[in-house]
């Protein structure tokens, strides 16, 4: 290991390893930050929600979006899978279906960044009580 | 590098270490493993999470999940159900006593609701044995800032600045005492660290070090700039092996990355750190038992002045800070003085650690912002008494300190309102107790304590104390006299009066607050000879109630001091003659009691 | 200079004056029972543990101890408060309420300052009842320990390990439980103790006292078929008139050998002569080393003084590898036995098992020394028993005579004779300016053009100098306390840097005056220079002042002897010395 030699190296070296804390930094505030739960049941993996939620992870680090996701059991909306449900802050959560690797993006730059609606919205039909 | 998609914090403190939680550690690596997902979830093992009622504490993240009491066997649950299928497992989650709910996101736990973690920052949080970690958090930004931005006397201002106090107990303001160690000049100055944790129960200091040592070396090497030291010592009790151990880690680590050592971060400062082991000798904590303890010397105290700043370690300026005053420090100087000052009370600044215990639901390791009361302390945090019980007192500033009673509840605590209230802050002893304690031998307790730990240098510590103590078994045995009060009051306060150190000065405050607050039940022990707690065995009396006796004799059998006879009273309905307790031969083991199945014998 | 008020009476004092001190100079007159001091001499036991000099001053929380407390500007102290008394009176009850109530049989009755304490308070009963401390009784022949009567006033801790460097007793154990101890608990003479008994003369009550042989020599002198011969140490006449009511530096010599025939001893010699006689030996030896020196021989320098028995027990155990560099030569006490029993015991016509020898010494290690395997002959032993000042004021209270009243009587003849050089043996410095006046004359043929060696007198803990001998420039050192004598060892154990040839060592604080079988001084170190005083005059009283003119003396050589180290004084007058540092391992 190299040692570290000034502040700068310090701060450099801090923004490069930040983000292996992400997972546990965000889940500390994460009503301000995008919430994304990825189905992960049985029929949700078999539909490819775990390469899904990869991609969309690096997507949204490329895009620099403060998201957390987290991994959910089943919604309940077989039909649909992979089905994702996005929380923007001040916003109702959004449940998306049938989500691959383009319509994630278009959730992410679209949705997410601009607001605008994207295909696949699934109306809401339960109410969270894990709060 | 593998981006991790969830992480598993296991608590890696001594509390949940010994309640099997590397086991757990090792079930989730196993299990992980057999399920290909080693890649996509990490294990950590972290420091302290507080909530030591309920370990082994696992936290799930990034969904902030919060599993308590967990078993090695749970291992397998959490992963198939809640990292596979994103079901939480209800069963390990915290229960609201209150409404019987499951509570999953520890955010909306009462225990950590009203928390302010500063000290604890990153206990329960990041792997203390992985400096990248305490890094990626800001860990050693504020030495660099120190180093590069500010010159030692702009360090020593805003550390004074920011109102920080000494939190080992006397609370002295840190920053005025770095700046009486920097004014005397000499050719090696000290840096010392006191973990020497002594108070019974309280273990924020220990916890510090297992969970975030970083912290300590980074407070310790900026301590050392402003002063002008380049040694740092940390009297560490031989009894915290964890922490000994991760500070070696992080100690190593330190040096490693160039943290430690020489020309530290380019600025041409040195510093590096050893470790002192102390035998656990509660007056060691004392800052000049300490220093005469690390030089080899019987370790007791000497009078001040001389203060250690101007002759302490080897006879050299040394600034000696507790650890929960240490891990304060970096946090003051990043978030600045104007920041940590918004917090707390006029004159306490900042947070407090207190390790909650006793009689209430909630035992653990809480950080509260200076002010907070002690009503939200134990009811909110603390969640309430055990049992339903009523709450009785709060003994603050463990052995040394006082008897709080339900009238201060709504006292805001910080150092001063606690001395006035006739307690003090201490390291942060909390001990709560109910209508089952009773408080003459409560107080003996303590005072048995600080019988023990006293060093003896000084008559009314070494002597003194002893006859406190003796006065006090007197009154608990139901021999005690109202002249026994009046010489209690006189000599606590003798002693108070003239005892050497803070040992001996503080060690009558649990008699004197408790005959303060709780006089009747020293009259009720003196006079009436009743302990109303059923404590006191001397004072208790088993009894048969002749009507209800069958004359069985079972309780007879039982006894060890052969002390129940038989009368020759046949109550009405019966067919043999009652039994009856001869008091002056009875032990009051209560072996009779359990025997009667007749629900005849009773205590008065 | 400092402004303060004590008891509402303005005082001045320079700064780093203590409250105490500064009360002192207004004659108010603290309590006190740790704090022990000995002016002059670098000696100071201040822990602040006794409490019982505690005052109340303005604006302070809690009371301060007046010993360790500095004035400060504008402090207002008050030394009899109502709150400072109660405390006073109720730590000096604590300590009441753990000790014992023997003070009638205590061997401190009369002479505790816990006990004149207690009376200066007027404390009449102990409020506190409870468990007192019991510890093991334990003892040497010279120090006898009762720790249940120790108030861990940790003077003789600091006498031990400050003074002295000896490192035998430190506090021990927690709480109630805390007392002064060898290391482990092992007994005093197990551990690296050396006797020098200053733990006893600095105790304040009867924790530590002397090995008291008294009875042990009224019953030699009751018995008839033994011949009782005693010898008086120098520094007894300079301080055994303090048990008599008499002013400290009072001469009694005259007056002791009046009381010692009275008390029945059958012969009074004196220790002087002897020590005339160490000269002669040791002198002779010195030369004899730096002859060889100045030869090119290889000879062991400097040459250290073996008169102190506490000091040879301290190079015994902590210098080994230096044995060879002390003289041989045994101490006065050592050769006047050996002088007794070889030589007189058949001029008297007794048996030397018949023959008594009794010392009156300032000392405790003398009781010890005694006991030494070369200092006996078939297990009879030279000296027979050692009494110290103390004991002997006691034996003659006990027998009911007053010293104030004795007529003025002489020593017996022939161990009796002695000179001024034999008398300064009683005080730092005094071995080496007797052997500089023998010596010089012997060396250099010449009379001495002046007596006095100024460079060796005065309470300085380590003196030097370098003494023109005829050309020869002769380097000296001269110390007081074991602490110095280790940096001078040490200095030795590295190559002797200074050059010194010449080395005399006393282990008590102004040497034997200042001794610890001496009345006690209770750390007025004003005591001491009296006694020092008195030596000089008598030294300057003497019509003969250098050893080698001691008719005495020279008589014996002629009649016995033949010459200073000669081969019979080679056999009753010399020693060896052995290897005792497994002493000191057994604490390693």
């Amino acid at each position: 290991m190299t040692k570290v030699k000034s502040l700068a190296d310090l701060k450099a070296m801090r923004e490069k390893l930040q983000s292996n804390l992400d997972v546990r930094e965000k889940a500390e505030h994460p009503e301000s930050l995008v919430q994304i739960k990825v189905a992960m049941a049985t029929c949700g993996i078999a539909a490819g929600a775990k390469k899904v939620m990869e991609h969309m992870m690096q997507k949204a680090d490329e895009l620099g979006i403060p998201a957390v996701f987290t991994q959910t059991g089943c919604m309940g909306y077989c039909h649909a899978e992979p089905t994702l449900e996005v929380r923007v802050p001040g916003k109702d959560p959004i449940v998306f279906g049938h989500v691959d690797n383009d319509r994630a993006d278009e959730i992410l730059t679209k949705y997410v960044q601009n607001g605008e609606l994207v295909e696949g919205i699934i109306p809401v039909n339960y109410e969270v009580i894990d709060k | 590098m593998a981006k991790y998609k969830m992480h598993i914090l296991i608590c890696g403190g001594t509390g949940c270490k010994s309640s099997n939680s590397l086991d757990i550690i090792e079930q989730f690596h196993q299990i992980l493993a057999e399920k290909n997902l080693q890649d996509e979830v990490q294990v950590i093992k972290t420091g302290c999470f507080g909530f030591c009622e309920r370990g082994p504490i696992v936290k799930i993240m990034p969904d902030n999940t919060f599993y308590t009491q967990v078993k090695p066997e749970d291992a397998r649950r959490i992963v198939e159900e809640h990292i596979i299928k994103g079901r939480k497992v209800p069963d390990l989650l915290y229960t609201d006593p209150e409404n019987e709910q499951h509570v999953s996101d520890s955010k909306h736990m009462n225990f950590y609701k009203k928390q302010l973690r500063i000290a604890l920052r990153n206990c329960g949080f990041v792997d203390p044995e992985n400096i990248e970690e305490c890094i990626s958090r800001g860990g050693y930004e504020g030495l660099g800032k120190c180093l590069s931005e500010m010159t030692p006397e702009q360090v020593i201002a805003e550390v004074k600045a920011s109102g920080l106090r000494g939190r080992g107990g006397a609370g002295f303001p840190t920053g005025l005492k770095w700046e009486l160690c920097a004014k005397n000049k000499a050719d090696q100055k000290y840096v010392i660290c006191n973990a020497d944790e002594g108070d019974p129960g309280a273990f924020m200091d220990r916890s510090i070090l297992e969970g975030d040592p970083h912290s300590i070396i980074e407070a310790m090497a900026i301590c050392g700039y402003s002063i002008g030291a380049t040694k740092g010592l940390v009297y560490i009790r031989a009894e915290y092996p964890l922490a000994i151990d991760r500070l070696k880690i992080a100690i190593s680590q330190a040096r490693e990355y160039g943290l430690l050592g020489t020309d530290i971060l380019g600025s041409g400062f040195d510093f590096d750190i050893e470790l002192r082991y102390g035998a656990g000798a509660f007056v060691c904590g004392e800052e000049t038992a300490l220093i005469h303890s690390m030089e080899g010397q019987r370790g007791e105290p000497t009078l001040k002045p001389p203060f250690p700043a101007v002759s302490g370690y080897m006879g050299k300026p040394s600034n000696v800070n507790n650890v929960e005053t240490f891990a304060n420090v970096p946090v003051v100087i990043t978030k600045g003085a104007e920041w940590f000052n918004k917090i707390g009370t006029e004159k306490s600044k900042g947070t407090k650690v207190f390790a909650l215990a006793g009689q209430i639901n909630n035992v653990g390791l809480i950080e509260v912002p200076m002010g907070i009361t002690l009503r939200e302390i134990i009811y909110e945090i603390g969640g309430g008494i055990k049992n339903g019980r009523q709450f009785k007192a709060v003994q603050t500033g463990g052995p040394s300190g006082g008897c709080l009673t339900a009238k201060h509840l709504d006292t805001a605590i910080d150092y001063d309102s606690l001395v006035a209230a006739g307690s003090m802050m201490g390291s942060g002893g909390m001990v709560v107790m109910d209508e089952t304690s009773c408080m003459p031998a409560i107080a003996k307790f303590y005072l048995e304590f600080t019988c023990e730990e006293s060093c003896g240098k000084c008559t009314p510590c070494r002597v003194g104390n002893k006859r406190l103590c003796e006065i006090l078994e007197k009154i608990t045995d139901g021999r005690g006299t109202m002249e026994d009060l009046t010489e209690l009051r006189n000599l606590g306060n003798v002693i108070k009066d003239t005892a050497l150190c803070g040992l001996g000065q503080t060690s009558p405050n649990p008699v004197l607050s408790t005959l303060d607050n709780f006089w009747d039940e020293y009259v009720e022990h003196v006079v009436d000879k009743k302990c109303r707690a059923g404590v006191c065995k001397k004072l208790m009396n088993y009894v048969i109630d002749p009507e209800k006796c069958i004359g069985c004799g079972k309780c007879q059998k039982g006894c060890p001091a052969e002390c129940i006879v038989r009368t020759d009273y046949i109550a009405p309905g019966h067919k043999l003659a009652s039994m009856r307790i001869t008091t002056e031969k009875c032990l009051k083991c209560g072996a009779c009691m359990g025997n009667c199945k007749f629900g005849a014998i009773s205590v008065k | 200079m400092i402004n303060l008020t004590i008891d509402n009476k303005p005082v001045q004092v320079p700064e780093g004056t203590t409250i105490l001190k500064a009360a002192r100079q207004i004659g108010i007159d603290i309590p006190t029972l740790c704090y022990f001091e000995l002016d002059g001499m670098k000696f100071e036991n201040k822990p602040g543990g006794c409490r019982v000099c505690v005052v109340e001053v303005k604006g302070r929380r809690n009371l301060a101890p007046a010993c360790a407390t500095d004035c400060m500007e504008g402090m207002e102290v008050l030394t009899h408060s109502a709150r400072v008394i109660n405390a006073r009176k109720t730590v000096v009850e604590l300590l009441l309420s753990d000790h014992p109530n023997d003070c009638l049989q205590c061997e401190k009755n009369g002479d505790c300052e816990l006990q004149s304490l207690t009376k200066r308070l007027g404390i009449k009963e102990i409020p506190f009842k409870g468990e007192m401390s019991t510890y093991k009784k334990d003892t040497t022949l010279s120090v006898y320990r009762d720790m249940d009567k120790c108030v861990m006033c940790r003077r003789c801790e600091s006498m031990c390990n400050k003074f002295q460097s000896v490192g035998a007793l430190s506090g021990v154990n927690r709480g109630f439980q805390a007392v002064v101890s060898p290391a482990f608990d092992q007994p005093l003479g197990d551990s690296s103790c050396v006797n020098c008994g200053q733990c006893v003369q600095v105790c304040p009550v009867g924790a530590l006292t002397l090995v008291d042989n008294i009875s042990d020599v009224m019953k030699a002198i009751a018995d008839p078929t033994k011949k009782v011969v005693v010898q008086t140490a120098p520094a007894v006449r300079v301080a055994l008139g303090e048990e008599f009511g008499m002013k400290p530096g009072e001469i009694v010599t005259g007056k002791m050998a009046a009381a010692l025939r009275r008390l029945g001893f059958d012969h009074v010699y004196d220790t002087d002569w002897s020590a005339d006689l160490t000269i002669m030996e040791e002198g002779t030896e010195l030369l004899g080393r730096l002859q060889k020196a100045l030869k090119g021989e290889e000879v062991k320098l400097p040459m250290f003084t073996s008169c102190c028995p506490a000091w040879v027990a301290f190079y015994e155990k902590n210098f080994p590898d230096l044995l060879e560099y002390p003289s041989s030569a045994k101490s006065p006490q050592g050769m006047f036995g050996a002088v007794a029993k070889n030589y007189l015991a058949p001029k008297l016509g007794v048996k030397r098992e018949d023959l008594i020898v009794v010392s009156i010494m300032p000392c405790l290690a003398k009781k010890s020394e005694l006991a030494r395997e070369q200092l006996s002959v078939n297990g009879n032993r030279d000296v027979d028993f050692s009494l110290s000042t103390r004991e002997l004021a006691h034996m003659i209270r006990q027998c009911n005579l007053n010293l104030n009243d004795m007529p003025e009587e002489d020593f017996d003849s022939p161990l009796g004779e002695s000179t001024g050089a034999g008398v300064i043996f009683g005080a730092t410095g005094g071995v080496m300016e007797a052997a500089l006046r023998t010596a010089y004359e012997v060396h250099t043929g010449k009379k001495l053009p002046r007596i006095d060696f100024e460079e060796t007198r005065g309470f300085e803990g380590i003196k030097e100098a370098t003494i023109d001998f005829d050309g020869f420039p002769l380097k000296i050192a001269v110390a007081y306390s074991l602490k110095n004598a280790r940096i001078l060892m040490n200095q030795v154990r590295e190559g002797n840097p200074n050059g010194y040839h010449f080395i005399e060592v006393m282990a008590c604080p102004g040497g034997c005056i200042g001794g610890a079988g001496q009345p006690y001084h209770h750390g007025d170190s004003n005591i001491i220079r009296k006694r020092m005083e008195a030596i000089y005059r008598e030294d300057v009283g003497k019509p003969i002042r250098k050893s080698h003119e001691n008719k005495e003396v020279q008589a014996i050589y002629k009649e016995y002897y033949g010459e200073p180290c000669g081969h019979l004084s080679h056999e009753q007058l010399h020693t060896t010395y052995t290897d005792q540092s497994d002493k000191l391992e057994a604490t390693k």
